[in-house]
């Protein structure tokens, strides 16, 4: 089978134009497409996690190793990109305090994947560090890349660390189901801290534990018109926002008097 | 009760809160101060960012102090002009405070110098009120009268020069220390977002003299002047104050100072400073322990500007 498909992928490479059914479908190979139910979730008042839903359809793909179960699908949701310092405590004069810290650049606010089996049984370490794929392949990149490797290496596996234990970064093994031999559904966990901004989320296809293809949607994240409304004036208006923050707070030490009067 | 909180970008028991505004405010009723140096550390044990919990505590104070000088003010237990001197060192003080606590936000060592003012200032206070209320408890039992004013007697303080005549507090003091309370408090105001009570009221009986009737309703005057303002710096400066946040914990603490108020009726004065000096240790003792005890995980994430994640 192996050998077969490395013909295949000779032939092509000699740019022979292949007209068997067979082959027809390497040369216009698997294909994965994802949609969401809507391009974007808001944050109410009440909100303290969630779960997101994508579906997703395998197009031209081979029945016989689709009834073999020989596709896999992993699929991410990636936060905006941020910088994050990384900070190290250590004990100073018996006091625990900041001391060393490390700033990294365009790291993803979070981090949320769903796969149709555990990762190992998918593709190997190779491939996954290649794709950049899984909470432990994301690139991290050090504002400063000149520090010895063995302190950027602490920094970025403590970064790690720190984003799974806050839950920003989450694995749902066994979260993609395929409803039938193309259709497939996948199962993400938003954080209750799910920072609000544009959401990546891509598909990655794998047949035979080998990468075919990926395919990506947007998804914004943003707070309900009131939360937003409140934000977005303490960063615009940031003086005007403290005035009244000022007033509600008169407001409510006077109505405070009115009802309970003391005197 | 799910809230979601705008500004501090995360989701946290309403009740909870609201509940956390209650007891601070029924504390508070009791003893006759702000509670901002109650609600900012209990916000942070609640993992609120400390930035946060720092000014939003400051709005929250606003609330107290307005309903509180406004009491006072019915009363004409308020010297304005010696809140509007106290008021100018303060606006100085709560300027410098807010640069300062931006500069500490961005160097990472704000949670720290957050954690020792507290414990050093709580400390010291608490163990002094502690000292002081126990002495008068065995001074009353042995049938001794003990007056916080004594009348005639002057410091250094009453020797410098610049000196104005306060009416209401029927003072002739020298504008210097004023300024220098007001400034201390307002950069205290602004680092620890607390009104500074707990420090205005021994300051103002002990070191300028200031009759104890008058004392209560012009710190809280001030109080109010200098939280509003650092409310409105931390707004502009640093974007931290979280509106609906400040609203759970007035409303809470609203009605729970009236109850606290009545129960504080039925303590003596002395017993009142003794348990308020309990409490105060209580926290002191807490923040220490954070700041002494090795941390479950020693790294931690933040913002380039200082924020937690």
């Amino acid at each position: 089978m192996t050998a077969w498909r490395h013909i295949v992928a000779a032939a092509l490479l000699l740019g022979i134009l292949l007209t068997q059914p067979a082959a027809t479908q390497d040369a216009n190979p698997e294909s994965i497409q994802i949609g969401l139910s809507t391009d974007h979730v808001i944050l109410t008042a009440g909100f303290s996690g969630a779960d997101l839903t994508i579906f997703g359809a395998l197009e031209n793909t081979d029945p016989l190793l689709a009834r073999q179960g020989r596709y896999d699908v992993i699929v991410v949701l990636e936060g905006p990109a941020r910088q994050v310092v990384v900070r190290r405590k250590d004990r100073v004069l018996g006091m625990w305090i900041n001391t060393k810290s490390e700033t990294f650049v365009n790291v993803p606010v979070s981090y949320s994947l769903a796969t149709t089996r555990m990762p190992q049984d998918i593709t190997d370490p190779v491939s996954y560090k290649r794709l950049s794929l899984g909470a432990n392949n994301i690139h991290l990149e050090p504002l400063d890349p000149r520090q010895s490797p063995v302190t950027i290496q602490e920094f970025t596996d403590a970064l790690r660390d720190r984003k799974q234990a806050t839950t920003l970064y989450s694995a749902n093994y066994g979260g993609v189901q395929f409803l039938s031999s193309n259709l497939f559904r996948a199962t993400l966990k938003l954080a209750p801290n799910v920072p609000v901004g544009t959401h990546k989320a891509r598909a990655f296809l794998f047949r035979n534990g080998q990468f075919i293809r990926e395919s990506s949607a947007q998804l914004s994240i943003f707070k309900s018109g009131f939360e937003q409304w409140i934000f977005r004036a303490s960063r615009l208006h940031g003086f005007f926002y403290g005035v009244a923050a000022v007033a509600v707070a008169m407001l409510t030490g006077w109505l405070g008097r009115v009802f309970f009067r003391r005197d | 009760m799910g809230i979601y909180l705008p500004i501090a970008e995360m989701s946290v028991n309403g009740l909870v809160v609201l509940f956390m505004g209650a007891a601070v405010g029924f504390l508070s009723g009791m003893f006759g101060v702000g509670g901002g140096f109650l609600i900012t550390p209990l916000l942070i044990f609640y993992n609120i960012p400390p930035a946060i919990a720092v000014a939003t505590g400051a709005n929250q104070v606003i609330a107290s102090s307005f309903s509180g000088s406004l009491a006072h003010l019915k009363r004409g237990t308020l010297d304005f002009k010696l809140g509007f001197v106290l008021l100018g060192g303060g606006i100085i003080g709560s300027t410098v405070g807010v640069w300062v606590f931006a500069l500490l936000r961005s160097v990472g060592q704000l949670d720290l110098f957050i954690s020792l003012l507290y414990v050093a200032l709580l400390g010291t206070v608490g163990g002094l009120m502690l000292v002081e209320s126990l002495n008068s408890m065995r001074a009353a039992r042995g049938g001794e009268n003990i007056s916080l004013k004594k009348s005639g007697q002057h410091n250094w303080i009453h020797r410098l020069p610049l000196k104005m005549r306060f009416r209401a507090s029927k003072l002739f003091v020298s504008v210097i220390p004023v300024l220098g309370i007001g400034a201390v408090i307002g950069f205290l105001a602004s680092i620890m977002g607390v009104g500074g009570g707990f420090i205005m009221v021994p300051a103002l009986i002990y070191l300028l003299k200031v009759p104890t009737n008058v004392v209560v309703g012009t710190s809280l005057f001030h109080i109010m002047f200098t939280a509003a303002y650092t409310t409105i710096v931390h707004a502009t400066t640093n974007q931290s104050v979280d509106v609906i946040l400040a609203l759970l914990l007035m409303v809470g603490g609203v009605a729970g100072a009236q109850y606290g108020a009545r129960a504080g009726q039925k303590l003596r004065g002395e017993q009142l400073r003794a348990l308020l000096a309990l409490l105060v240790l209580a926290v002191a003792l807490r923040l220490a322990f954070d700041l002494f005890i090795q941390p479950e995980n020693i790294y931690s994430l933040t913002n380039p500007d200082g924020l937690a994640q």
